[in-house]
């Protein structure tokens, strides 16, 4: 169809945050056929050494369907855009079990200027093996980390959205809805414990998001009870009538600052980093498969040995030999 | 039999193209036929608050109605027909205040006295979030200005029919009976809540319920419809004396008008329409207390383009044969005391309003929008599939296919539709920008603070609309001052919570087939963008398109209606798409197509092969395929699956290049 670019030269365009060229190299780390990996490992690999992976700050945007997390995710893009940092935007949504097609539609919430290249917009579908997020969702976090200053991720807020977003990206941000007990699921789930902000929406409804903010601080609170580091920030907002979105960049900023700020920027990069790929491992050689190696605790550990020496995770399933 | 013959029905076209004074001769001429009254059609850019020279407004300026953008076009527009003494329907939605406005400013300078106007303001804001996609502002903006158009006619305009809820719409996106008068009734009571809250009550609760009319639909299966029509009734007087305490009769009394079906309508053996279109109008006439209290019919060529006036001429002679050969009019109702006509009403009524329940259980059918849609986009996903089944007969397409040429279509070569001139779009523009400079500035400043201080205090929007129109305001100018205060809106697609129903699950299953192959070429599963430009908000062929593509095992992004080709282009690039599909109704489609291809190519994306769909008559779809379109598809292409089984093949051929 279209000659095929060398791959520095689709470095470069990356770097350079020219759309077309941030957009062909999602479809290659898309590219599920065998003789692909290859090519997606030193891609990563080039992008990795031409920019500063660290750069990026990643945020993931989890919560239950129907929260509103598409609209506060396009506040978000447009005030974090406005503020004169670039944006790349990963929005999933889920595939038909039934036929593995998917109808992508949230981009459209996302009103963007089409001349504006500090704002890019890709749509990807769950493809339904790992629940939350696609196999090569983490590859385009890093294709997109490549391009601009801020990287959010929108999750589709079923299967296993919010630990799979959580080894993807540095702050989770999780969306609930007043009034719909969301908390106490969360609570009893364990989910609480993952996300660094969270976003009461719907401010609009008043009293009860209110109700709803001070519940939530209270059991972050108890949760949090004896621990050293304070909990996470509760924000009100509302993507209709644009009401906390500021006070939510800041909560956000705000936590990456604090995770650079004591040098654990780069471990909870690599930690992570080797969960995703545990999980990339899982999905290619099952359980079996890491008894082969040796259990799962050993291919974590091979992972994150190959992750420390700068692999990324696809590159450091690859070089895993199992029998 | 000695029943005072009953007096016809108000007989209207829908119509309107080009400019003002081309409309104003349509309906002079129009009115020396026999017409009983006028219908408006306006075009896309004054229906969505645009002015012609915007820059979404390019190429439907005057295609699909008249372009009204000042009262210079108002008085144009009516030039020599008296407004005091004309029945004048307006299929105006988000902007009907606006142009209500106008034509208030009109009918006083004509010097008609405005408390005898009569005629109807669409005015129906639920069925453009449902189906036809000319909203603006978001919900609880827009029921204002409904109530605030109500309240003021209902003590100012006392004839006037201040919003004529629209079941028609809501057919044309699929609904059956029991889902077109339940929603529409669920439109109703929003419209009558929001002014009861008001604290509207008593005598003018009672003439406000009065004044409430609808726009219905009638199709093919005409006695259905004359049950349905009997049904709407029934559930309408239920309606007012339970919910409402209005005990007035009269009061009581479902009044609407009619457009008959024009999505049964056939582009494969058109004049075959001819006799369709007769017996859907059977469907509105029947019943003495069901019937129509106005009626305009479509033309028999609308399948495939802007009728003519002659072709409209045709429907209108259709309902004066009707009206004044037949013996209809003589007798009482015939159907009364028909039990299987009382049983099928029954059951009608009964499943609507279980239905009207349903959505009150939601909050009422504001907060229960995307519940609606979603049943619709089910509904006809449901009919087109019986249609390629087979089991819906529809004569000239799924059977009896063999035809001789129609020397209708084929006489002299011509489409056999109307052509709107390319140079009404500039001459338009021309006088608007001509306009802006002529008027008094000043004023309209004044105009335009007062309007805003009216949209932001919550005074009702009439007056200052009014005075607006008066001091030269621009259609333009009254809708971008309201988007500033009320913000805009996006409408729910529908298609993602939908769950489709394949038409031949054999030929599904190939086509899931196919595309698993096309995902083993290209390393991910084939992705398609599917795309409205322009202003055209009739998204039902899209979102039937997409869901279908969804099931087959594409990964599909569709970002709704009302996309630049801009935008289209940087969504194709960003996405990473192996094809475009373009959906284009209103007639804009050679414009609006190059624009998206040349958007395309400045990207580098010419490599993507890009298909349109839509009312393209075949001269068109030369053209476009010469511009580089890969494939057009019209309203003959009823088999999805092969639509797509087609697409499949593209995408491996550019692929393969």
């Amino acid at each position: 169809m279209r000659e095929p670019l060398g791959q520095d030269e689709l470095v470069r365009r990356v770097a350079a945050r020219e759309p077309c060229g941030v957009a062909r190299a999602i479809s290659v780390v898309e590219d599920r056929r065998p003789a692909a990996e290859a090519t997606t490992v030193e891609l990563l690999r080039k992008l990795g050494k031409a920019t500063d992976p660290l750069r990026a700050s990643r945020i993931g945007i989890t919560g239950p369907p129907g929260v509103g997390k598409s609209s506060l995710m396009s506040a978000l893009a447009k005030a974090i855009r406005a503020g004169g940092r670039t944006v790349g935007v990963l929005a999933v949504d889920p595939s038909s079990p039934r036929s593995g097609g998917a109808l992508l539609g949230d981009r459209a919430r996302i009103e963007i200027d089409p001349d504006d290249t500090g704002l890019f917009v890709r749509s990807m579908a769950s493809g339904g093996d790992l629940g939350g997020l696609a196999r090569s969702a983490g590859a385009a976090i890093d294709v997109l980390s490549a391009a601009y200053d801020v990287v959010l991720v929108e999750t589709t807020g079923v299967g296993q959205s919010e630990t799979d977003v959580e080894h993807v990206t540095d702050t989770v941000l999780m969306v609930i809805q007043p009034g719909s007990g969301d908390v106490l699921q969360f609570l009893k789930a364990g989910i609480i414990e993952i996300p660094d902000v969270f976003a009461v929406n719907k401010a609009d409804l008043g009293s009860i998001a209110e109700r709803a903010v001070a519940e939530l601080a209270s059991a972050l609170a108890a949760a949090h009870a004896g621990e050293p580091r304070p909990p996470p920030p509760v924000v009100l907002t509302s993507a209709t009538s644009q009401i906390g979105i500021q006070k939510l960049v800041e909560a956000l900023d705000g936590h990456r600052a604090e995770l650079v700020g004591v040098g654990e920027l780069a471990a909870r990069r690599a930690r992570e980093s080797a969960r995703w790929a545990l999980r990339l491992f899982l999905t290619r050689w099952g359980e079996q498969g890491a008894e082969d190696v040796g259990g799962r605790a050993r291919v974590l550990s091979l992972l994150e040995e190959s992750i420390r020496g700068g692999a990324t995770a696809v590159e450091a399933v690859s070089q895993i030999r199992v029998r | 039999m000695n029943v005072k013959k009953d007096s016809p029905w108000i007989m209207r076209t829908y119509s309107g193209h080009s400019s003002p004074k081309a409309s104003n001769e349509l309906y002079k001429q129009n009115l020396a036929k026999g017409q009983t009254g006028l219908s408006v059609a306006f075009d896309l850019p004054t229906q969505t608050g645009y002015d012609s020279d915007h820059v979404l407004a390019r190429g439907e300026v005057g295609r699909t109605g008249v372009p009204i953008c000042h009262i210079g076009d108002m008085r144009t527009l009516f030039e020599g027909i008296s407004l005091e003494a004309m029945n004048t329907s307006m299929t105006i939605n988000a902007t009907a205040a606006w142009l209500l406005s106008l034509y208030i400013a009109v009918a006083e300078e004509q010097g008609a006295d405005t408390r005898k106007l009569r005629g109807t303001t669409q005015n129906d804001i639920i069925k453009e979030y449902l189906s036809r996609g000319t909203y603006i502002f978001p919900p609880e903006p827009s029921m204002r200005l409904i109530a605030d158009t109500v309240q003021y006619t209902v003590e100012n305009v006392p004839e006037w029919n201040p919003t004529n809820i629209c079941s028609y719409h809501l057919q044309e996106a699929g609904a059956t009976p029991e889902q077109e008068v339940a929603y529409a009734l669920s439109t109703a009571i929003a419209v009558l809540d929001t002014v009861r809250a008001r604290g509207i009550a008593g005598a003018v609760l009672t003439d406000t319920f009065s004044r409430l009319s609808f726009f219905v639909n009638s199709s093919i299966r005409f006695v259905d419809e004359v049950c349905k029509q009997r049904a709407f009734g029934r559930l309408w007087e239920k309606l007012g004396r339970e919910r409402y305490g209005i005990t007035d009769e009269k009061a009581l009394r479902f009044r609407y008008g009619v457009q008959v079906n024009s999505l049964g309508l056939t582009e494969a053996q058109p004049e075959n329409n001819i006799v369709r279109i007769v017996l859907e109008m059977l469907g509105v006439t029947l019943s003495k207390k069901a019937r129509a209290r106005a009626i305009q019919l479509p033309a028999w060529n609308e399948a495939l383009g802007l009728p003519r006036p002659w072709d409209q001429q045709l429907s209108l002679r259709s309902q004066q044969i009707l009206a004044y050969e037949t013996d209809l009019l003589e007798f009482g109702d015939i159907l009364d005391g028909s039990p299987v006509i009382e049983a099928r009403v029954k059951a009608i009524a009964d499943a609507a309003w279980a239905e009207v329940e349903a959505v009150l259980s939601r909050g009422g059918i504001v907060p229960a929008v995307e519940y609606v849609k979603e049943r619709l986009v089910a509904s006809h996903a449901a009919r087109i599939a019986g249609i390629e089944r087979g089991d819906q007969i529809v004569v000239g397409v799924n059977k009896f296919t063999e035809t001789a040429p129609s020397p209708l279509q084929t006489e002299g070569g011509a489409d056999a539709i109307l052509r709107v001139d390319p140079a009404a779009e500039k001459e338009q523009i021309a006088r608007l920008v001509a306009w802006r400079q002529g008027r008094d500035a000043g004023a309209v400043e004044r105009a335009l603070a007062a309007l805003r201080e009216a949209a932001k205090t919550g005074q009702n929007i009439m007056p200052a609309s009014i005075a607006a129109a008066k001091a030269g305001v621009t259609t333009g100018e009254w809708g971008g001052l309201l988007r500033e205060v009320f913000g805009e809106y996006r409408a729910p697609t529908g298609v993602a919570g939908a769950r489709s129903v394949a038409g031949d699950p054999k030929a599904l299953d190939a086509l899931r087939e196919k595309v698993v192959a096309l995902q083993k070429t290209l390393g991910r599963r084939p992705k398609l963008l599917v795309g409205k430009p322009g202003l055209d908000g009739h998204s039902n062929g899209a979102e039937q398109i997409a869901l279908r593509a969804r099931d087959a095992g594409f990964e599909v992004v569709y970002e709704g209606i009302r996309v630049t080709p801009q935008q289209l282009a940087r969504a194709a690039a960003d996405e990473g798409v192996h094809l475009v599909g373009l959906s284009i109704l209103s007639g804009a489609h050679l414009d609006l197509v190059r624009e998206v291809l040349e958007q395309m190519k400045k990207r580098g994306l010419s490599g993507i092969p890009v298909v349109a769909g839509g009312i393209i008559p075949e001269t068109d779809a030369d053209e476009l395929r010469k511009a580089g379109v890969r494939a057009v598809y019209t309203p003959k292409d009823f088999q999805i699956s092969r639509i797509l089984g087609e697409l499949v093949d593209y995408v491996r051929e550019a692929h393969a290049a």
